[in-house]
């Protein structure tokens, strides 16, 4: 079996912004009726997390659970465990109408890190990143640049940002760029 | 710049992050309808000045479908309303009689 890598093998553009490729990371798509009591208690059980609220990301140590519509999660759980948590809710979700897929190796996933990151967040998504519009667990589905993405920020400050892994690269190169371009001073 | 609310996400989500689909409310004619009223529902579409409904995507974002009212001629946004509703819900016709008096769309008014 080949050795599974990251979208970029970890690379990382330092600065007063960093850019990093946070690496391999589980990531499952599940689908269904998110009321539902036992996709619930699946939920806790893989990630530890409760279903999250609207527009909301639920993340701790490398698990959790984020709102992507009103029928639809990512889970997130180390890369290694993600087969398993699959299997897992196969079994605690028979009978329950669902779709659970694991997606880890179809991801890219950056971090973006230091003072400014909501700016270059802001230069490349049509989003209010002010902190009093979009705060730490606070998630959206949008576009970065010309492609499809999903970001949210954690209690640090930095901004994780999910995208296809095939234009996991592009999303890379605008970001660090828009770093290394500085700040503009809009959200300060 | 159009923003239209998403229902489904509540995102105030401006143009880019949509995909327009056209007319709302269209009724799909079909096995036993008249060629007259199939080349209707193929072709036939409103162009109004004024108040309209449209079907918008919020394609970038939760990807849902959902249905927006507006004009066409001022950009005003009188309201979003889920793709699963009939018609425009009573509460929305009365925001845009109140703003538009007079108005009618198709058999809407
Ligand atoms: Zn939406």
């Amino acid at each position: 079996m080949s050795e599974p890598v990251s979208f970029l093998g970890g690379r990382v553009a330092e600065g007063a912004v960093t850019v990093r490729d946070a690496g391999l990371r589980g990531m499952i798509t599940l689908r269904g009726d998110l009321a539902a009591t036992k996709v619930k208690n699946v939920v806790k059980k893989i990630t530890g997390q409760a279903i999250p609220a609207q527009r909301k990301a639920s993340v701790a140590e490398g698990r959790g659970a984020v709102w992507m519509s009103p029928d639809e999660l990512l889970l997130l759980v180390p890369y290694a465990e993600a087969e398993e948590a699959v299997a897992t809710m196969a079994k605690a979700l028979k009978g329950v109408h669902h779709l659970a897929v694991n997606v880890s190796d179809a991801r890219a996933h950056i971090t973006v890190e230091g003072t400014g990151a909501a700016e270059v967040m802001a230069k490349n998504a049509p989003v209010d990143f002010s902190s009093a519009a979009f705060g730490a667990g606070d998630f959206r589905r949008s576009r970065v640049g010309q492609v499809a993405a999903a970001f949210w920020k954690d209690e640090a400050g930095a901004f994780h940002v999910v995208s296809f892994r095939s234009v996991g690269d592009y999303v890379f190169d605008l970001l660090r760029v828009s770093a290394e371009a500085g700040p503009v001073g809009a959200l300060s | 710049m159009l923003t239209l609310q998403c229902p489904y996400c509540g995102v105030n989500a401006e143009e880019t992050e949509l995909t327009a689909g056209g007319e709302a409310h269209l009724k799909r004619e079909t096995v036993g309808s008249s060629d007259d009223d199939f080349e209707g529902y193929l072709f036939m579409r409103e162009n109004p000045k004024g108040v309209h409904f449209e079907r918008w995507r919020h394609s970038y974002g939760c990807g849902k479908w959902f249905l927006a009212a507006r004009d066409t001629n001022t950009l005003e946004v009188f309201g979003t309303y889920s793709a699963q509703s009939k018609e425009p819900p009573k509460e929305l016709r009365d925001k845009i009689s109140a703003k538009r008096p007079g108005w009618s769309w198709r058999e809407f008014k």
